[in-house]
């Protein structure tokens, strides 16, 4: 992978700086009076991986839920693919969305979250292909495949029929994976994935993660293994009191933090 | 193997040395004689209970029987089914659209469904019941058109738009779909946060969740209250004997007023009722177990499986749970 900013210029491109995936500007965001997001601005190039690290509290789950209007930003602006997340500008205003077309926005854009939420009266497969039948109206059987195809892309595809009760950890936060991959969405947004795991099953999760990043999915990544952001991440970036301390390649911000708050809280997780 | 422990290296047990198999625990089992006390007494209750009942001269036995099948009965309990079914089945779509309005961000919506529920949870079932039933004095005609104009699509008289039954109907339909609605209420509360976010990040709008996420969760926790309501509506629906619908208890109290076997029929009803709610506690069952699933790692088996599992494999499944239990 390349280094942040400088990713996978198409050849086509003129200049080295592509157009990026999703672009935060200035994102505020308050909860009764207490502002968690206190201004953050960050771009992710197609294909790149970014991690999001920093101490509990330092408002990264909420920017992260902010991508994809779960939570609704006080100000800044989110785009993604080039269209504003959960807002449509037309001419120089800007309009409220309503759900139906927040739901279109939001098939673009996949999620994963920290206690899995699969849907517990469903088996995994259904998990998967509800959606896509659902929502994208593909056929049942189309949808089938590709669930059985994705379960087996996540190392599951012998528990299709289980339902989660009957999964181990590990097993549900990967077919959370393969819901969200069913959606063929262009941003992947992982919240603490692994937090809720038991230590040995957090390997098989990260492998899955791992195998996308490297496939050149774009992904945005809230996690406390810092392993995983040193190998697979293109950019670090180290939020702490709502604002974005530091941000760069792993090699930069891991072994070389600038910035004494990051210094300690790497020296405190590692 | 008991003396190759007790005789064995490393630290010998503190207590005294018994040559008893650690594997099996010999001893008395406790004994429970106020458990056979009480039921001895309840017993000798319930025997002369059944005698004096049997030998009282007020209770005309061959009444019962003549009447326990009389079409007349049969057709009151037809009409009491049916009844609960449709009164069941139409107030729980109103009670699941109700609570959807309660907890949608429309204010409009939840101002509404607040009102109905205040007024219709508000005032008796038998209120409810009479008012329906004549609402004729209130509305002699019932039109339809445009409001503070003359022009009326149509206009009809009130009682043949609303005869008795469907007063009857009205009154416990609109009556329940109050109470529906709070307990699907209930149910939705009680589906977590994050099935709705898991929902939403894939898409789902917010009416394809409630259907295909928020609600199959629900029902696990709608349904014990629900079949409790089912049987209240089975058993409210005798209060219709005030409009005159010609369900059980209605036919019965017809039938005493002429032979003045009061006592008779009422037992006669009374098994009925009994008969029906026992019933309906069948399906209840089958739809706990049914929206059940995923909840459990295993579903428990239905009480045919297990009355067949008993029929069929007595002798083979105590062998089989004793090998089980073996290590």
């Amino acid at each position: 992978m390349t280094g942040a900013g400088q990713a996978i210029s198409t050849p086509t491109a003129t200049h080295t700086t592509v157009e990026p995936l999703l672009s935060a500007l200035k994102v505020r965001k308050s909860y009764g009076g207490v502002e968690v997001l206190k201004g953050i601005s960050l771009a992710v190039n197609p294909g790149q991986v970014m991690c999001l690290l920093g101490p509990s509290g330092s408002g990264k789950s909420t920017f992260l839920r902010c991508i994809n209007h779960l939570e609704r930003i006080d100000g800044g602006r989110i785009s993604v693919g080039g269209e504003l997340v959960g807002y449509a500008q037309r001419g120089d205003r800007i309009f409220e969305m309503n759900s139906r077309e927040v739901a279109r926005q939001r098939r673009g854009i996949g999620m994963v979250f920290q206690r899995f939420n699969l849907f517990p009266h469903m088996t995994a497969l259904e998990n998967i292909t509800a959606a896509p039948i659902g929502v994208r109206r593909i056929s049942r059987q189309r949808a089938k495949d590709r669930g059985l195809e994705l379960l087996d892309r996540v190392g599951l595809a012998s528990l299709a029929q289980s339902y989660p009760a009957q999964l181990s950890g590990g097993q549900q936060q990967r077919v959370a994976i393969a819901r969200a991959l069913a959606m063929d969405p262009q941003l992947l947004l992982f919240d603490e994935p692994t937090s809720a795991l038991d230590p040995e099953l957090v390997g098989d999760v990260l492998d899955v993660m791992r195998t996308l990043a490297a496939d050149g999915m774009t992904m945005v990544v809230v996690t406390h293994e810092i392993g995983f952001a040193r190998g697979a991440a293109d950019v670090v970036v180290f939020m702490d009191g709502g604002v974005v301390v530091e941000s760069g390649p792993p090699a930069e911000v891991l072994e070389n933090p600038q910035s004494p708050r990051t210094r300690a809280f790497l020296d405190s997780v590692m | 193997m008991p003396q190759a422990t007790l005789t064995g290296p490393g630290p010998a047990p503190a207590g005294p040395a018994l040559e008893i198999d650690p594997d099996d625990i010999v001893a008395v089992p406790l004994r429970h004689p106020w458990r056979w006390i009480l039921a001895v007494f309840l017993l000798i209750g319930f025997v002369s209970l059944g005698i004096s009942l049997w030998q009282n001269e007020n209770i005309d036995h061959p009444t019962i029987t003549e009447f326990i099948f009389n079409p007349r009965i049969l057709s009151g309990v037809v009409l009491t089914v049916v009844l609960t079914v449709v009164a069941m089945l139409v107030s729980t779509v109103l009670g699941v659209l109700l609570a959807v309005m309660r907890l949608s961000n429309n204010p409009v919506m939840n101002t509404l469904a607040w009102l109905y529920v205040w007024a219709f949870r508000g005032t008796p079932l038998l209120i409810q019941i009479v008012f329906w039933g004549y609402l004729g004095l209130l509305y002699s005609q019932i039109s339809m058109g445009i409001p503070f104009t003359d022009f009326t699509i149509f206009s009809i008289d009130t009682n043949t738009l609303i005869p008795a039954l469907t007063a009857g109907l009205l009154a416990l339909t609109l009556n329940q779909a109050a109470y529906s609605a709070e307990i699907v209420r209930s149910g939705m509360l009680s589906v977590d946060e994050g099935q709705y976010e898991a929902a939403y990040s894939v898409g789902m709008s917010p009416v394809f969740t409630l259907f295909k996420v928020v609600l199959p969760q629900a029902m696990r926790v709608i349904i014990p209250p629900m079949g409790n309501e089912t049987i209240s509506m089975l058993k409210n629906t005798s209060l219709l004997s005030v409009i005159a619908v010609l369900e059980l208890y209605t036919v019965a109290t017809q039938i005493s007023s002429q032979n003045l076997r009061q006592v008779e029929l009422l037992l006669v009803v009374s098994c009925w009722y009994l008969f029906l709610t026992s019933v309906l506690s069948i399906p209840q069952y089958y739809l706990e177990r049914y929206y059940g699933r995923g909840k459990a790692r295993s579903l428990p088996p239905t009480p045919f499986q297990r009355l067949r599992a008993v029929l069929r494999h007595t002798p083979i499944n105590t062998h089989r749970t004793d090998s089980q239990d073996a290590p």
